[in-house]
């Protein structure tokens, strides 16, 4: 039996993933990619979680050894940052493409290209 | 017929995707103490970078160089989204103005929320955040201003000299840490100087943490105002 | 079964709707309202989990920026998912 959070996390990915894969409009495959980033930042927290620790910030009264695992935060504060700026160029693609063919249906837009 | 047969095909690569992510994760058990590296840094954190919040110190002092290279991708990003929206005379197309519960509210709330971020990004070795809120924070405040009037724009050229100023400056310290210590990113300040040796858990402490997460919210900060403002301006014919 | 671990429970599943929910919308506006909401809910399971520079992090930039970033391109390109060639299901009819 998996915890909530891995639970949560995979659905999150798997719906990702299904709107990547099924969905035929751009924006709308952004939206899956956005949602499965979204999963990932949580599986990657809720593996650094301890029970009964508290957070990796050593002031009065928490030692090394009440905190949590303080690497896997470190690399998702800079992930999400990173997903935001790759996500807003990812739609200005969309944006030439939508001027260039008047449409955002990936099957129409392959269409008229070949 | 042929979108519900694709529907059910990707449904059963879900399920399949699903079954071989849970059978992996079912031998990493939820919150039982797995850390290696993380509890040297637990361990050490507060003697090498002078640093309270371990998180920051991960970020910026053991892994500052990982840093500079996300710090270059985001550049890259915001530059890319500048180049791909290029147009030679591009404005703002907006034409509802805010009504005056949101004009009145920017008025007033924009200084605070700027004051909050700056806040964030020199406090990031104390208290949580850093540099990345802090500059987003400050980017949400531009995106305030640009939601509440319709003729506002950010001065970019400022911007962007600003962004490469402040680029520049991460690196100048990195090439300050090669000159004394030896290696690149060196903490010189804390492990040369040994400045704020005693009074670890106040503002005057950390290193070049404060430093490096300033240069940083001000980077994040203008990169992302910049990209809102490329991608809210439309190329208008005559 | 304390209350934290049911707040994590109803958290969860509230996330994974307003997923579905993005995915399947057809308005594009809505669908971009219902990831902001997966990111805002996200933000506050890593609280939950103890990582509170994730949680202002994601707060800042899942749940206001990107949104903003999706609705600037909604507004240059189109608001509607052109409809499939056959009739969809009761489920995607709003």
């Amino acid at each position: 039996m998996i915890s909530v959070y891995y639970f949560g996390s995979i659905a999150l990915v798997l719906i990702g993933l299904y709107g990547v894969l099924v969905k035929k409009n751009v924006l709308k495959m952004l939206i899956g990619l956005s949602i499965m980033e979204t999963g990932v930042n949580l599986l990657l927290i809720s593996i650094g979680y301890i029970y009964g620790r508290s957070a990796p910030i050593l002031s009065e009264g928490i030692g090394p050894n009440q905190a949590v695992d303080p690497i896997p935060q470190a690399l998702v504060l800079t992930a999400i940052v990173i997903g935001v700026a790759t996500t807003a160029m990812a739609l200005s693609v969309a944006i030439i493409l939508y001027q260039r063919y008047g449409t955002l249906n990936v099957e129409e837009i392959r269409r008229l290209r070949g | 017929m042929v979108s519900i047969l694709k529907r059910g095909l990707a449904i059963i690569i879900l399920l399949v995707i699903g079954y071989w992510l849970a059978q992996g994760l079912s031998g990493v058990p939820f919150g039982q103490d797995k850390m290696l590296v993380g509890q040297y840094y637990l361990n050490h954190v507060k003697q090498q970078t002078g640093a309270v919040n371990a998180v920051t110190a991960v970020v910026v002092n053991y892994r500052g160089f990982d840093t500079l290279g996300e710090v270059t991708v985001l550049f890259i990003a915001s530059t890319g989204v500048g180049a791909l929206l290029w147009g030679k005379n591009r404005k703002r197309t907006a034409r509802t103005e805010g009504s005056v519960v949101l004009t009145t509210g920017t008025r007033l709330l924009v200084p605070f929320v700027i004051l909050f971020g700056a806040y964030i990004f020199i406090h990031g070795h104390l208290t949580p955040g850093g540099g990345f809120p802090g500059g987003a924070t400050i980017a949400t405040a531009f995106l305030l201003l640009y939601m509440a009037f319709t003729m506002y724009e950010i001065p970019y050229k400022a911007f962007e000299k600003t962004e490469g100023i402040v680029g520049m400056g991460y690196v100048v310290v990195g090439l300050i840490g090669l000159a004394i210590g030896g290696y690149f990113l060196f903490d010189w300040i804390w492990q040369t100087w040994g400045w704020g040796h005693n009074n670890i858990g106040r503002l005057f402490s950390g290193g070049f943490i404060p430093v490096i997460y300033t240069i940083i919210g001000i980077k994040v900060g203008t990169e992302l105002s910049g990209i809102i403002d490329n991608m809210l301006k439309e190329e208008v014919k005559e | 079964m304390n209350c934290i671990a049911c707040i994590s429970y109803i958290l969860v599943g509230v996330m994974i709707l307003s997923a579905i929910l993005a995915v399947e919308w057809r308005d594009l506006l809505a669908a971009t309202v219902g990831m902001a909401a997966v990111s805002l809910f996200a933000s506050i399971l890593f609280f939950m989990l103890q990582a509170p520079d994730v949680a202002m992090t994601e707060a800042a930039i899942g749940a206001a920026l990107s949104g903003a970033v999706f609705i600037f391109a909604i507004k240059r390109t189109q608001r509607f998912e052109s409809e499939e060639e056959e009739r969809p299901g009761w489920w995607v009819r709003w």
